[in-house]
């Protein structure tokens, strides 16, 4: 029923968890992909409720949709509102050393899910995923993990209420016997379906998707939800992981646990615009943590493609392109203040505005937020990171 | 001690907040009121201050034709049938610092009606101008509720507008819509006799404007886990945000009671907004190193020797 059919038009755009391309180079069409994949649009009536059972303005990216569909998102708040607790599962593929800020926006969005529902988190790092696909070697994904680790939790994320591991770590036990029970529920061929693999892929890629679903069932974490087995899992992520959790959901009820709700990102654009791939090894398509002052200006002068005119006349006259424009773009995720943005986006769409001074303000609003990040990634220990990991209790998880 | 309507009318000048001024004699009711102001001025308000049986605390402002059914509001603030009533003569000036027949949105702006909450009828909206008493009953004022709203948020308050004319049903499935108006905390007023104070338990959702509280128990409804190790470390030095919350509180006070004569005013909720956030991320940065270093130790803890 939510499955997906194998993707045949190669015209069409293609949005799975290892490739995001739209059709014919142009832009994602999410109207589309909501429709394609079945899931539901987060409308205001689900903001102004989140405002209401929080007691807070909801985040940024709320407010600016950036995170713009969900599954089951109601039911959630509904069970919220008499009472019934949720945990946030949300995770990271450590495929590199290097985090750009397209990488924080879940985690941050989740810190913020954190705090305003003081509900805990769990975090998995498929460093086997990724051993996997990316052929790198069990040492330096299980490192890499690690890393990534420390940017995670640099975004702030309180360690009595969080639960980082690894797959490489902590897979077996009861954990495992959820994955062997969602194995049996999925054909080879529904599989293949759904992710697109084939007679040509190893077997080590078949049998993960499982371990990336369990996550999502209390009782793979026995220390931290013993017999609360009716608890309910929210997962933010981004679109591109929709098949997994579809996947999940189909089976959930077959093995007698609640499906899991998901609350689901659109991408965030490259510098070079919607059309452009952030990729690891361009360091000019993205921003990085680890960019200094300098570095960011640069890049953002550079390269951020603008969507103003060629010259000033023709800018005053026409105004810029808000569409394309990607300083705006970064604006409205990264640039709390409403009012603020929405003068920007006047004076700048009605050419008074001039494409500089919008790509000043945005540096100065992305050095705050890298700065910030780099002190608190130098806060971050190994001995923490071993904390957060650690096979422990939480017991003021839902204060 | 209390803000006086001078005090109040320069505030509303400094923030740029239009309003037209009418003196008359002082007036007890809004029957008197409309003798001396039109209502081409603008439409005059009702203001109620209600109690609760936890002493907390309810200024409702509304629209004169506005029905504000007593029994109906009690319920939708989640205190039951009979939950709340007038509340007494002394109360008015422990609290609002007001006189009797002067109840007003803008007594709010008191440090000890901090704890009040207050609830606006989504019908002022309406008019192009409501009428309020500027904290004196021998003058009147009328603004938009624009203005009203920009200096509620100028003094840290989130303007908070209800329909008060629906009834909903309130039971088992549904929640009462307007608990989250309840106020965190209970206030004592002198002078009343046989109550001592009291903390209760946080209603289920909490007010945006939070206190710490000293023993930190999960409300019933919130929360159907029992703590493990039921603890009670104050929540300030558990929760980062109400740790942060604390420090701002004290800075406040400190500019507050610092700027007495001068025109200094508590930390305005933009600025506070921002301490608050970046704040919140060093208390949980200095929560997590101290939880690293107590793990640590407890990885190496030796069991003492019998």
């Amino acid at each position: 029923m939510e499955v997906d059919k194998k993707e045949i038009e190669s015209d069409e755009q293609v949005v799975n968890p290892w490739e995001v391309s739209a059709k014919d180079g142009g832009k994602i069409d999410y109207d589309k992909l909501i429709d394609k994949f079945g899931c539901q649009r987060l409308d205001q009536s689900l903001i102004d409720r989140v405002q209401r059972l929080t007691s807070r303005q909801p985040h940024v990216f709320l407010r600016r949709g950036v995170f713009f569909a969900h599954r089951d998102f109601n039911e959630i708040l509904d069970a919220y509102e008499k009472g019934d607790k949720f945990y946030l599962y949300t995770g990271r593929g450590p495929s590199s050393e290097a985090l750009h800020l397209g990488h924080l926006i879940p985690f941050m969005f989740t810190k913020y899910l954190q705090e305003a529902f003081k509900v805990p988190l769990v975090i998995q790092l498929t460093d086997d995923e990724k051993c996997m696909w990316k052929n790198l070697s069990v040492e330096e994904s299980q490192r890499l993990a690690r890393e990534n680790a420390k940017d995670i939790i640099a975004c702030g994320f309180d360690v009595t209420k969080t639960f980082i591991f690894s797959d490489f770590d902590y897979v077996g036990g009861a954990f495992y016997k959820n994955m062997v029970k969602v194995s049996k529920c999925v054909t080879l061929n529904k599989a293949m379906g759904i992710f697109g693999f084939s007679g040509e892929d190893h077997i080590g890629k078949l049998s993960f998707p499982p371990v990336q679903a369990v996550p999502s069932f209390p009782s793979s974490f026995p220390h931290l939800f013993p017999g609360k087995d009716n608890l309910r899992c929210l997962i933010p992520c981004a679109i591109d992981q929709d098949p997994y959790f579809r996947m999940t959901r189909d089976v959930a009820p077959r093995l007698g646990y609640s499906k899991p709700a998901l609350i689901e990102s659109s991408f965030f654009p490259a510098l070079q615009g919607e059309n452009g791939k952030m990729s690891a090894s361009d360091p000019n398509s993205a921003i990085y943590v680890t960019d200094t002052a300098k570095d960011i200006k640069n890049k953002i002068n550079r390269y951020a493609f603008s969507g103003g005119q060629d010259s000033i006349e023709k800018h005053r006259e026409l105004g810029a392109n808000l569409e394309v424009d990607i300083p705006v773009k970064y604006l409205s995720f990264f640039l709390e203040d409403d009012t603020e943005l929405e003068h920007v986006k006047k004076e700048y769409g009605e050419g008074r505005m001039l494409t500089g001074e919008v790509k000043k303000r945005l540096t100065e609003v992305l050095t705050e937020m890298v700065e910030r990040h780099r002190r608190a990634r130098g806060a971050v220990t190994d001995e923490m990171v071993d904390a957060f990991m650690a096979v422990r209790p939480l017991p003021s998880m839902f204060e | 001690m209390g803000f006086s309507k001078d005090q109040l009318l320069n505030r509303l000048q400094e923030l740029e907040i239009d309003y037209s001024k009418y003196e008359h004699p002082p007036v007890l009711t809004v029957e008197a009121q409309a003798k001396y102001v039109s209502s081409s001025e603008g439409a005059l308000c009702k203001n109620l201050f209600l109690k609760d049986k936890k002493h907390r605390y309810y200024i409702v402002s509304a629209m004169v034709d506005t029905k504000v059914d007593m029994k109906v509001l009690s319920q939708r603030l989640g205190l039951g049938k009979g939950g709340i009533r007038m509340a007494p003569e002394e109360a008015l000036g422990e609290l609002l610092q007001v006189s009797l027949g002067c109840v007003t949105p803008f007594a709010v702006v008191n440090e000890s009606a901090r704890d009040v909450s207050l609830l606006l009828d989504k019908n002022l909206k309406n008019p192009t101008r409501c009428i309020f008493h500027p904290l004196s009953n021998d003058v009147s004022i009328s603004l938009n509720t624009s203005g009203l709203d920009k200096f509620l948020r100028s003094i840290g308050r989130d303007p908070v507008y209800i329909d008060l004319e629906v009834n909903p049903v309130v039971g088992k499935d549904q929640p009462p819509d307007l608990a989250v108006y309840v106020p965190f905390n209970s206030v004592v007023v002198p002078e009343l006799p046989n109550k001592t104070a009291c903390l209760q338990t946080p209603p289920k959702n909490e007010s945006g404007e939070t206190k710490p509280v000293t023993s930190a128990k999960p409300s019933k409804s919130a929360c159907k886990f029992k703590n493990v190790a039921e603890n009670s470390a104050p929540l300030a030095f558990k929760n980062p945000e109400k740790f942060v919350e604390e420090i701002l509180d004290k800075t406040s006070a400190l500019f507050l009671s610092e700027g007495k004569g001068k025109s200094v005013e508590a930390l305005t909720e933009t600025q506070r907004k921002r301490l608050a956030s970046e704040l919140t991320h060093l208390a949980i940065m200095y929560k997590n190193t101290a939880y690293t270093e107590g793990f640590q130790a407890g990885k190496c803890y030796q069991p003492k020797r019998l």
